[in-house]
């Protein structure tokens, strides 16, 4: 009978550690492959208003952002809604140019999918971004995205 | 003869790799961009005339600076304004105050009634964005509800719910989601 009584450690048994590392890589690649490092310094504030009924945004390789809204150094630079391309203020004349530019840099296959997305602080006017939109619409830039945040109804 | 090499202590490895994780962790942004979709018209030459398009059709909404608004040549408000737009473009055949009927024949469907409804939306240059965008969610809620609806009947799920494109499509043809932005021009002045 003696064959079959457990042998008695003395005290818990030490957890095997060794493959940790292993653990904690796996992770790490997992974050290093989802992260996606802010592309823009806002220097224009863009307080996004909520909606509803919002659709994600797929392939964020194929969306340029415009920012409209008060500059963050009111300052330096007045609270008028400013119009943001890249990372410098620009005016409605620039957003050819700016579409231009952003076309020239995709490939040829995914030109007509580029949608522009307007990241339009919710206290601005809508004379900018009326004046935006028929120069999108000029160019030809017809995919537009009003960036909301997502708003849980009641 | 070579000698053996001590071993590396790989000990301290997964603190590195914690190091290394904590950054990224914290770095990482996976917020994905939400917004309203919408598809902005051609511009239009100068010497073509817009389409007539008959008085019973249209809906008119109207925002002004002070960010009210006349639905129909009436206030109206943000709270009733997804059921007005629901009412007016919902099927109602042989009635005069409603939008004129058109029979069309959809894959999946088969012939369907569809409204020649337009919704018409103006603002001015001075209304605020945020409420240009609750106009535009409102007429997206107004919309997908009426999808919904169909979508239920037809296929027993909601509109959202959908998996198959064909059916999808079906939907989206049967309800098109006709808002019409007009050319901007200043109403009631800045």
């Amino acid at each position: 009978m003696s064959r079959f009584k457990k042998k008695k450690g003395s005290g818990l048994p030490a957890i095997n550690t060794s493959s940790l590392p292993d653990i904690i890589f796996m992770l790490l690649f997992f974050f290093m492959v989802t992260t996606v490092m802010r592309e823009n310094t806002t220097i224009v504030k863009t307080r996004l208003p909520q909606a509803s009924e919002v659709q994600k945004l797929m392939k964020k390789s194929l969306v340029s952002y415009i920012y409209i809204g008060e500059p963050r150094n009111v300052k330096l630079y007045g609270n008028e809604s400013r119009i943001q391309l890249n990372d410098q203020f620009s005016s409605v004349g620039d957003i050819p140019e700016f579409i231009y530019s952003e076309r020239e840099a995709r490939d040829e296959a995914d030109r007509r999918l580029l949608t522009t997305s307007l990241k339009v602080d919710y206290k601005t006017k809508m004379g900018v971004v009326t004046d935006v939109k028929q120069e999108l619409r000029k160019v030809g830039a017809f995919k537009i995205n009003y960036s909301t945040r997502k708003k849980v109804y009641k | 003869m070579a000698r053996k090499l001590p071993e590396v202590n790989a000990g301290s490895m997964a603190d590195i790799a914690f190091l290394l994780l904590v950054f990224f962790l914290v770095t990482t942004t996976m917020d994905t961009d939400t917004g309203l979709v919408r598809k902005l018209p051609p511009p239009v030459p100068k010497d073509v005339k817009p389409p007539d398009v008959k008085e019973r059709n249209i809906m008119k909404i109207l925002v002004n600076k002070r960010d009210r608004l006349l639905v129909n040549n009436k206030e109206g408000s943000l709270y009733t304004l997804k059921d007005e737009v629901k009412d007016f473009m919902s099927i109602h055949p042989n009635n005069e105050s409603y939008p004129e009927i058109n029979i069309k024949s959809i894959e999946l469907l088969g012939d369907v009634p569809t409204s020649k409804g337009i919704v018409s939306l103006k603002n001015d240059r001075g209304t605020s964005y945020e409420m240009y965008i609750q106009v535009q969610n409102e007429l997206a809620r107004a919309f997908k509800e009426l999808r919904d609806e169909l979508s239920m009947e037809k296929f027993g799920k909601k509109y959202s719910k959908l998996v198959k494109e064909e059916q999808k499509k079906a939907i989206e043809a049967a309800v098109p989601m006709r808002i019409s932005e007009a050319e901007p021009e200043n109403i009631g002045g800045n």
